[in-house]
């Protein structure tokens, strides 16, 4: 079977959810131009999720964003309706392509609506028992020679893959968030893992325009391998410092150190943040669970847990309270575990004092993307000699980020440092390759 | 061509501002005014530099396309919005695509030629931030020859129109020095749109204006000749402006020093049907001004400052051309040269032009003859320029679609 050919018929199953509704994006995008040059031929997307309301919520989502994407390419459109007569101005071809798009969409709520489907994506929440039972209903149902895409972040492709029967036709695809518009996919096997799934998910990758590393099977795979442990070193800092600052001036201290002084586009605290609590304690225990030899819990996740204090967006994407809180996007409080409440941080001046003085040398994260590696090193070797707290902070937390770097590739997780560093790049949005410095 | 038979006087313009990208009262999600809001405050500013709304005697607008950028036709009606001493009174509105404005200023011209009317209130609106640029773009290939044009046309349909006639243009004259010629005529409009408040491109603060007009155009997502900045942005606004006899200036009470006199009227038309001949030349603006300059029988060396219609820096080019001021191919040298800069020998386009005050589309010929009135009897402002009592006059070329509808005016102080 061809590329074509397997693409014709998709589903995806927990379309509607943050990680299904962006896969599904993508896909209405590409098989509707596909549609659009081959109307005569078969082409279905089958939408499929519990929620019917998420559904009709999705159908429009995708409607506005295959227009916005159709009005970015009206010279690529112009050429490809160029013989239909019927269509003269933008608007008529722009509307074509959403229409011809909306046409091949199946939304249901039957997973069994995937039968007939050469291609099947998962992208539920991540649960490997609910993994589970959602694929061996689709082995029942689907083809022999359907391919299986899990979108996880962190549970090991081969306990899916066993737990299901599916002998191989699974493969982990780890779409980062917001899949339609983040550049970077993990593609995760296993021993057992077909070679030709393997190739048809670097096909669909190159097509979906992605940045792919390839990870290793173990729990967290490279992304999370890196976050879920940088966490714990913050949270162990965190700890360290809230004796002489207070719980809440040790979290503005420690996310303000590995924003600014490591010069990333956010906190560790307000990636914490943006990520969930909720779901980096998900992701926490499965790692407990699957990594022998290492610890993956905090009591600090466990009392934000048990405060119910989660983090995470909600469903128009704005940021809930974490261990900051926020306000229009920006962040306006700390947490106070005594007070399991809030502090304003509305004068930081204080704490900001605390921290010291940046690198001579220092520049703000914008600034430093597309900076040459010498830029880089000077800032670091400042940062060395650096006798401001922030300097002390920054450079240690740099040193455990780059040997949790390197152990994942001892580790056979990633297969080199660039790969690593791929992922903090373009996954995380790093100016700097941590294993370079 | 013979002289008009009484003396046509304009006086007392008034320009809303050029809203769109650039300004910072626009914002792409936020409401903005629409047509009724516009025309009110142009008319009204108008109204409020005469006597008394009652010697209004009949009202033009000009306006391109409101049917489809703000789904509105019968513009004509709104005029008696304006005052209520309009009511009843004759209105009409005109469209000749971006001579619009210049068509609305002849026929007030001919109105008061005929003894219909001694005052006509001449108006022109456009609001086109309603929708993208993409779909905007269909609305304005509307001017050009939708059976023939737009199918195969360029998705931005103007734009691409232009971009040829660029093409053809480097093609015959080296692309080089024209696209230097494009990069000087965007710096200019930039610094004299820095002059003049209303203007779209006022707030401007990029230091290194000549960098930007010498980008590179992209092929791949907009059209192969032109970059961002040759182009006139998307505009908002409504210019208007008495038309008037010598009784009825008097009746207004309007001082005959704040005044032009039209001296020469250019209205010249081609057929829509066919494809213009010659890409390096605008042979119906050459045919306009020169009806122009014939009926007010003047020289260009008496031209003291020019308006005339850039929707794109190579256009600026060829108008220059087409109007005499260099021969054929070297229209880029005098705006190299800095000739056509507000300190130069013509000085052109003093409050910015289509490309940095702005270009709503129905109201650029009336902000063109209002900006030139204010220049030669001295009410400019921040903008104001020296005209010498060697070069009194003013001329202005409005230019509708691909060189199609043109009207060109020559006007000096009134006397």
């Amino acid at each position: 079977m061809n590329l074509d050919e397997r693409l014709s018929n998709v589903a995806i199953v927990g379309a509607a959810g943050k990680m299904g509704s962006g896969i599904s994006l993508l896909l209405a995008q590409q098989m509707g131009l596909a549609k659009a040059k081959n109307p005569t031929q078969d082409i279905v997307l089958h939408l499929i999720d519990t929620r019917d309301q998420g559904l009709h919520d999705l159908v429009q989502y995708i409607r506005a964003q295959v227009a916005k994407m159709a009005e970015k390419q009206i010279l690529k459109l112009r050429v490809l309706y160029k013989e239909r007569n019927d269509l003269v101005e933008n608007a008529e071809m722009i509307e074509e392509l959403v229409n011809t798009t909306i046409s091949i969409l199946r939304p249901t709520k039957e997973l069994t609506s995937a039968k007939d489907s050469s291609v099947v994506f998962e992208a539920v929440i991540e649960s490997e028992q609910l993994k589970i039972d959602i694929f061996k209903k689709l082995k029942a149902c689907c083809k022999p020679d359907t391919y299986f895409f899990t979108n996880t972040s962190s549970i090991p492709i081969k306990i899916v893959d066993q737990g299901a029967e599916l002998d191989g036709k699974i493969i982990g695809y780890h779409f980062y968030n917001p899949p339609a518009i983040q550049k970077l996919l993990e593609i995760i096997s296993w021993e057992n893992t077909n070679q030709d799934l393997q190739s048809v998910a670097a096909e669909i990758a190159g097509l979906l325009r992605k940045i792919v590393v390839e990870s290793n099977d173990v729990a967290g795979f490279i992304g999370n391998g890196h976050f879920i442990r940088e966490g714990l070193y913050a949270l162990n800092k965190t700890k360290e410092l809230q004796e002489p600052h207070s719980f809440a001036g040790a979290v503005y201290l420690v996310n303000k150190t590995t924003q600014d002084f490591l010069m990333r586009p956010m906190g560790i605290f307000q990636l914490l943040d943006y990520v969930g609590i909720d779901v980096y304690n998900f992701i926490l225990k499965i790692m407990d669970k699957y990594i022998e030899d290492e610890n993956f819990n905090h009591q600090i996740i466990d009392t934000m847990i048990s405060n119910n204090v989660l983090g995470g967006q909600r469903g128009d994407g704005s940021q809930k309270d974490g261990f900051f809180q926020y306000s229009k996007g920006k962040m306006i409080g700390v947490y106070c575990m005594e007070k399991k409440g809030y502090v304003p941080l509305d004068s930081t001046e204080e704490w900001d004092k605390t921290l010291g003085n940046y690198p001579s040398s220092w520049k703000p994260w914008k600034k430093m993307l597309k900076q040459k590696h010498e830029v880089v090193a000077q800032i670091f070797s400042e940062l060395s000699e650096g006798n401001s707290l922030g300097c002390k902070l920054a450079f240690a937390y740099a040193q455990a980020s780059k040997e949790i770097a390197e152990n994942l590739v001892k580790a056979g997780v990633a297969k080199s440092n660039a790969d690593v560093d791929n992922v903090l790049l373009t996954g995380f949005y790093h100016a700097y390759g941590i294993t370079t410095i | 061509m013979r002289k008009l038979r009484k003396p046509v006087y304009f006086a007392c313009g008034y320009n809303t501002i050029s809203l769109g990208t650039g300004r910072s009262e626009f914002h792409p999600k936020k409401p903005r005014p629409g047509l009724e809001e516009y025309i009110k405050e142009a008319g009204q500013g108008v109204i409020s530099q005469i006597s008394d709304a009652k010697y209004i005697d009949e009202g033009i607008i000009s306006n391109f396309i409101a049917a489809r950028f703000n789904r509105q036709a019968h513009l004509a009606a709104m005029i008696p919005m304006i005052d209520s001493a309009l009511v009843h009174k004759p209105c009409s509105r005109v469209e000749g695509a971006c001579a619009s404005g210049g068509l609305a200023l002849a026929n007030a011209v001919r109105s008061v030629l005929a003894e219909t009317s001694d005052v006509v209130l001449v108006l022109g609106v456009e609001v086109q931030n309603t929708v993208k640029a993409i779909y905007g773009a269909d609305y304005l290939a509307a001017a050009g020859h939708y059976k023939a044009e737009r199918k195969n046309g360029h998705a931005y349909f103007f734009p691409g129109k232009f971009s040829d006639r660029a093409g053809a243009y480097y093609e015959k004259f080296g692309a080089e020095s024209t696209r230097e010629a494009m990069a000087h005529w965007y710096a200019q409009s930039i610094e004299n749109a820095r002059t003049c408040e209303k203007a779209q491109e006022y707030e401007n603060k990029a230091s290194d204006l000549l960098s930007l007009g010498r980008k590179s155009p992209n092929p791949k997502g907009f059209v192969d000749h032109l970059n961002l900045f040759d182009c006139s942005k998307v505009s908002d606004g409504a210019s208007a402006i008495i038309c008037a006899s010598e009784e009825g200036l008097e009746r207004l009470g309007i001082a005959k020093d704040k005044a032009v006199q039209v001296m020469g009227v250019g209205q010249s038309e081609d057929d829509l049907t066919k494809a213009p001949e010659d890409l390096t030349r605008l042979t119906t603006t050459q045919n306009a001004v020169e009806k122009a300059y014939e009926m007010a029988n003047v020289s260009r060396e008496q031209i003291g400052v020019v308006e005339l219609h850039d929707c794109f820096s190579i256009t600026g080019l060829l108008a220059l051309e087409a109007a005499g001021f260099a021969p054929h191919g070297k229209g880029g040298e005098i705006v190299v040269n800095g000739d056509t800069k507000r300190d130069g020998r013509i000085p052109v386009n003093t409050t910015g032009g289509l490309v940095g005050y702005g270009h709503p589309t129905g109201a650029t010929g009336i902000r063109q003859m209002i900006d030139v009135c204010n220049q030669v009897t001295n009410q400019a402002g921040n903008s104001q320029i020296n005209i010498g009592n060697e070069r009194p006059y003013g001329l202005t070329i409005n230019m509708g679609g691909n060189d199609r509808t043109v009207v060109s005016m020559i006007v000096k102080k009134a006397d």
